[in-house]
């Protein structure tokens, strides 16, 4: 079962209508919350003219300020699991603005569409001050990050080793540059919603909500609905079973949970609120950033000094942080580094994880100049790679868990042609039309965290498991259902995995590439302390042939648990539950990493891009015409639902690199291109054939599974590959992203 | 989006008469741009006027040769018409470079006329902006203004940072571009009787009031665009260059069609751009470059100089103007073999 291309299980309820999504919960006397923006980016609010919004038909509240509900004061009571150190941002806290399209009111009405309508009605009028939000303008405010609990997983960067500078100085080889990234919006397909549903207090008590939220963690929005709107946590059950997309926007609740949740609270009633494309441009983002970056190497090609400053952008509440430029002094072999990591605080929302945070920011630049080195160094990009290898993380002087990178180079290597390259810029053209190939290497974090699962084996035989983690389309469905299967030996068909409930048993936001080995170890755990309930329960039959059996003694395969050493003494797991006295099995069980082991060993998934890019000589129109992606990510449970990882990554990657980009018009201070018109991903035409390959890798220092994850290593190194296939068929070295046709007239 | 009505007249007359009803009338085809308009509060219209159940949802030849494409008529049955394929392939090519198929699907030949720019400040309201509120000032010219006009527009205007009239606005079609080079002609009715607009003046440059995209009189309705007999099949295309492969709006864009005798020698040149200017852009004298001379790359560099000669960039659409002049010398040297 595990290892299996298994299709995803929750394909044909997605296909058919059948999965609903946040907003899709309907409930009688549900009432539509429509949210109003702020036109400043910075100043004050000085009055709000909500009464030709009041007086249309239908409409119940226009929400603002001054008349929500009361809010904890806190910060404390509004950091969720991925808060960075500052003070979140909640909506409605005062007459402050911070940020354009801040949102300032909420208009509630019996249908969405009056709401809509009474939404444009709302009259502000703001005192207006000067606000900042060009992070090229304003470098030399950059000051050192705030640290928090998040940086655990976000490290900032370490202190230098040798003397980065000096080495440099020396060195035979030397390249340096300055690298722009514009910021990007995550604009999952679903919308953000929130769907609260209101249940009258009983005497003496609070009032309960149950909300259906597009989350990455339901656990985590409960946490900010209960503290924030100072309710017991029993009152509030979070729900959220299909997620539309989210790459990292659902990695914090966003804003119109809480509008959602006051409202309801507020009118005693249920409502809904759910946010317009254009206002999914009104939340966290990808940061921008300035980098610096500077290798030196000894004429052999010897790396000697690697130099990478970042300097990111974020809001004036929080130090929103991710690490950006340690992956520099990690990848490859170099006894001298300096990292440098710094924010620059401006008049805009907190920025927040988005695919790959940090990873492929810094990385697509660490690799492009590794390439204009090779090129320095008279070396094959890929030999010179190869060259500066390591198995030991200089950083913290430690082993990798497993590092297949080299399998990577080979395997993508032979797959995509690389040996017929000739390394000439320009020098390789299909008639008229200029022809490129670039390589790069990326590099993520294979972390696992504590998780709960339970698992409840029915009278009917069959298996239900169930963890409150979330599935945003990356197949933790699947390969949970896959991994529970394979445990108690059951088939696909006999196995329900649920998700996304706080009333199921606790797990950790899903990101940062850690679900499926996170939540696949508890699942794996509990499946198997189940196993040890079923062989207590059978041996306890009249004679029984377990009677003696340890859990090593038994085996569960095609429905029954047999023993080892003689498969033929058997007996079926449904008829192991007839024993329980007709009710079900059940166990809950927690996954704790080996942290120990762990913390002898740098723990990352790898993986090596090639990119093809065709590009037109006089209209410098690029079309990237192959990619090939190798991956060395441990064991893979489901090679059909890891290369769709990939190749979602790699279309990103390529997105990074050619499309996106949220562009700021400084002088109001907002976002332009907010729509899906002008806000451009690849469509169709633009992504190519992608061949992906799982390069073989063991790894049982990771977790017990070996498992590593898959959603950020597929985009890393893409657009580093895709630019120097740029420069290798044009000549031209872009820094800044994304490349588009006028960056290289 | 405000409360409106809507009616799906049979007959023009009818049509005319909803239209007149009301001042805040407004006349939809697919709405594709009309409801996009609405959703973002940028358009308000108190009443709509459906045009799709006239009897303007025809592809006629013409007794001149030419043909007549009804007003809702979708941009898609009017790119995949045989007769259109045949006589007229360059519109064919240039319909097809535009939106995605389920748009096409929808949008009507009259509404392709009428879509809006898609300035991205003319499209958030809560923006100032002269065209969609006169007199508030264009943040596009100082701002981010990577799809705006380089030609066509009052260049004293755009100097001035207080400006109530200076615009730089596109208009975002791909499909007029090509009737421009056609020379397709505009039939509209109206409340005082039916008239002929020739496509040259049919859409306006900003001039001192960018609200007008168009010289349509009010309550007019366009009933067919009409096309004249000449069609170029044999010496077109349509260079669109963009963002994207598919699904994005010109950068810049350019429709040629030619006639050429045995020797290779241009005898008729139209060439049209898009993406440049508030309206599309041609210009006769650097069509005359061309003719009677021979198709080599210095010809029609010269005639992309005259072109976009005088042409201004305002900071990120500066690009444009080197490459709308390789984007002519691509499609002319495409058009020729
Ligand atoms: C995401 C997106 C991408 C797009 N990309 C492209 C592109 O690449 N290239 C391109 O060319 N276009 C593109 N389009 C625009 C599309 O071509 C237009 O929206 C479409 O042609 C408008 O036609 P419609 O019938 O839907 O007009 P509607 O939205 O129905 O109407 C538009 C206007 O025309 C008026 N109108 C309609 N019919 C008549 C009539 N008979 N007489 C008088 N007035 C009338 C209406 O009152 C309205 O003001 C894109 C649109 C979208 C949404
Ligand atoms: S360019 Fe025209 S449409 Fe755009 S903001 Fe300026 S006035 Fe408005």
């Amino acid at each position: 079962m595990i290892g299996q291309p298994i299709s995803r299980v929750d394909g044909p309820a997605k296909v058919t209508g059948k999965a609903k999504f946040a907003a899709e919960f309907n409930v009688p006397n549900l009432t539509y919350g429509v949210v109003v923006t702020s036109a400043i980016a910075k100043g004050r609010i000085v009055g709000i003219d909500d009464r030709e919004a009041l007086a249309q038909p239908g409409v119940r509240m226009v929400m603002t300020h001054k008349n929500r509900p009361k809010l904890a004061r806190l910060d404390l009571n509004y950091k969720d699991q991925d808060a960075p150190a500052g003070s979140p941002f909640r909506p409605l806290q005062d007459d402050k603005i911070f940020y354009s399209t801040q949102p300032i009111a909420l208009v509630v009405a019996d249908t969405f569409e009056m709401a809509r309508y009474a939404a444009t009605l709302v009259k502000v009028a703001y005192h207006e001050e000067a606000h900042e939000t060009d992070l090229q303008a304003n470098l030399s405010e950059a000051h050192n990050p705030a640290a928090g609990p998040v940086n655990l997983f976000k490290p900032l960067p370490p202190k230098p080793r040798g003397n980065a500078q000096q080495a440099y100085m020396e060195a035979d080889k030397r390249v340096s540059g300055e690298f722009v990234h514009q910021a990007e919006h995550h604009n999952p397909m679903e919308m953000f919603a929130t769907t609260a549903v209101y249940e009258a207090p009983k005497r003496g008590e609070k009032p309960r909500l149950t909300i259906y939220d597009k989350t990455q963690g339901a656990p985590n929005s409960q946490l900010v609905v209960a503290n924030g709107l100072n309710l017991p946590f029993k009152n509030v059950r979070v729900i959220s079973p299909f997620i539309g997309g989210a790459f990292g926007s659902g990695l914090r609740p966003q804003y119109q949970l809480l509008l959602a949740s006051m409202a309801a609270l507020e009118l005693k009633q249920s409502v809904r609120v759910s946010l317009t494309r254009d206002q999914m441009f009104t939340m966290g983002f990808r940061p921008a950033t300035v980098q610096k970056i500077a290798l030196g190497a000894q004429a052999d090609g010897t790396l000697s000094s690697v130099y990478h400053q970042a300097i990111a952008e974020t809001s004036h509440r929080e130090d929103y942080t991710e690490t950006v430029v340690n992956w520099s002094g990690e990848l490859y072999k170099c006894d001298n580094v300096a990292l440098d990591y710094q924010l620059v605080s401006l008049d805009v929302y907190s920025p927040q994880d988005m695919r790959a945070p940090g990873g492929v920011t810094g990385v697509s630049v660490l690799e492009v100049a590794m390439d204009e080195m090779a090129y320095e160094v008279g070396m094959d990009p890929l030999e010179f790679r190869i060259k500066n290898f390591t198995s030991w993380d200089q950083t913290h002087d430690r082993p990798y868990s497993s590092k297949e990178i080299l399998a990577c180079y080979r395997e993508g290597a032979e797959r995509f042609g690389w040996a017929r390259r000739t390394p000439e810029p320009r020098s390789m053209r299909d008639g008229n039309v200029l022809v490129g190939w670039g390589m790069a290497s990326g590099v993520w974090m294979a972390d696992q965290i504590p998780a709960r699962a339970e698992a409840v084996l029915g009278v009917n035989g069959k298996l239900r498991v169930s963890s409150a983690t979330a599935d945003i389309g990356t197949g933790t469905y699947t390969i949970m259902t896959q991994i529970a299967a394979e445990t108690l030996g059951l088939p696909i068909d006999d196995v329900l995995f649920r998700l996304g409930d706080t009333d199921m048993p606790l797990a950790p936001i899903q990101g940062g590439s850690w679900t499926a080995a996170t939540v696949g170890n508890a699942v794996r755990v509990v499946c198997e302390d189940l196993g040890k309930k079923l062989l207590k329960l059978a041996a306890q039959m009249p004679d029984s042939p377990f009677k003696k059996a340890k859990s090593t003694d038994v085996q569960f395969v095609d429905s029954h648990m047999r023993l080892v050493g003689d498969p033929s003494v058997a007996i079926s797991l449904r008829d192991i539950v007839a024993l329980n006295g007709g009710k079900a099995v059940r166990e809950t069980s927690t996954s704790i990493p080996n942290m120990l082991k762990q913390s002898r060993y740098t723990r990352y998934t790898h993986s090596a891009i090639f990119a093809e890019v065709r590009v037109d000589p006089d209209l410098n129109v690029v079309t990237v015409s192959r990619l090939v992606g190798a991956v060395a990510a441990g064991r893979i449970i489901n090679p059909k639902t890891a290369r769709s990882q990939i190749i979602g990554g790699m279309v990103w990657g390529l997105s990074k690199a050619l499309h996106e980009e949220s562009v700021r018009d400084n002088n109001v201070g907002r976002f332009m291109n907010h729509n899906y018109a002008e806000y451009h991903i690849p469509v169709c035409k633009d992504t190519p054939d992608m061949d992906v390959i799982f390069v073989e890798e063991h790894d049982d220092v990771v977790n017990p599974m070996g498992i590593k994850g898959l959603g950020e290593i597929g985009q890393v190194g893409t657009p580093a590959a895709i630019a120097n296939a740029i420069f290798h068929a044009t000549g031209k070295r872009v820094h800044d992203l994304p490349i588009t046709l006028d960056k290289l007239l | 989006m405000n409360p409106f009505s809507y009616t799906r007249p049979e007959a023009v007359a009818d049509a005319l008469n909803d239209i007149g009803q009301q001042p805040n009338a407004k006349f939809i085809g697919g709405g594709t741009n009309l409801i996009d308009l609405m959703k973002v509060n940028v358009e308000h219209p108190t009443h709509l006027v459906d045009v799709n159940h006239l009897p303007l949802g025809d592809i006629t030849e013409l007794p001149d040769g030419g043909l007549r494409l009804g007003a809702s008529v979708t941009n898609a049955d009017t790119a995949w018409h045989p007769l259109v394929e045949e006589r007229y392939p360059l519109l064919s090519k240039t319909i097809l470079a535009g939106a995605s198929p389920q748009l096409r699907n929808m949008a009507t030949n009259g509404g392709n006329l009428f879509q809006r720019t898609r300035c991205y400040y003319f499209y958030d309201a809560q923006m100032s902006c002269n065209k969609r509120q006169p007199g508030s000032g264009c943040p596009a010219i100082n701002g981010y203004n990577r799809i705006h006009a380089i030609v066509g527009m009052d260049k004293a205007e755009c100097q001035n940072p207080n400006s109530k009239t200076a615009c730089i606005a596109t208009h975002p079609s791909d499909m007029c571009v090509a009737l421009a080079a056609l020379e397709a002609v505009v039939r509209v009715t109206g409340p005082n009787g039916d008239r002929s607009i020739p496509m040259a003046d049919f859409h306006r440059l900003p001039d001192t009031d960018p609200q007008r995209d168009n010289t349509l009189e009010p309550g007019e309705l366009v009933t067919s665009i009409d096309l004249p007999a000449k069609g170029f099949p044999k010496h077109f295309t349509y260079v669109k260059l963009r963002d994207r492969s598919s699904y994005a709006f010109a950068l810049v864009s350019v429709a040629v069609g030619l006639e050429m005798d045995d020797n290779g020698t241009i005898t008729e040149a139209r060439i049209a751009m898009g993406g440049v200017a508030h309206k599309p852009w041609r210009k006769s004298e650097a069509e005359q470059l061309l003719i009677g001379k021979p198709a080599t790359d210095e010809t029609f560099r010269a005639a992309a100089e005259s072109l976009l000669d005088g042409a201004v960039g305002f900071g990120h659409n500066t690009f444009k103007i080197e490459l709308g002049k390789r984007a002519i010398v691509r499609a002319l040297q495409e058009a020729i073999s």
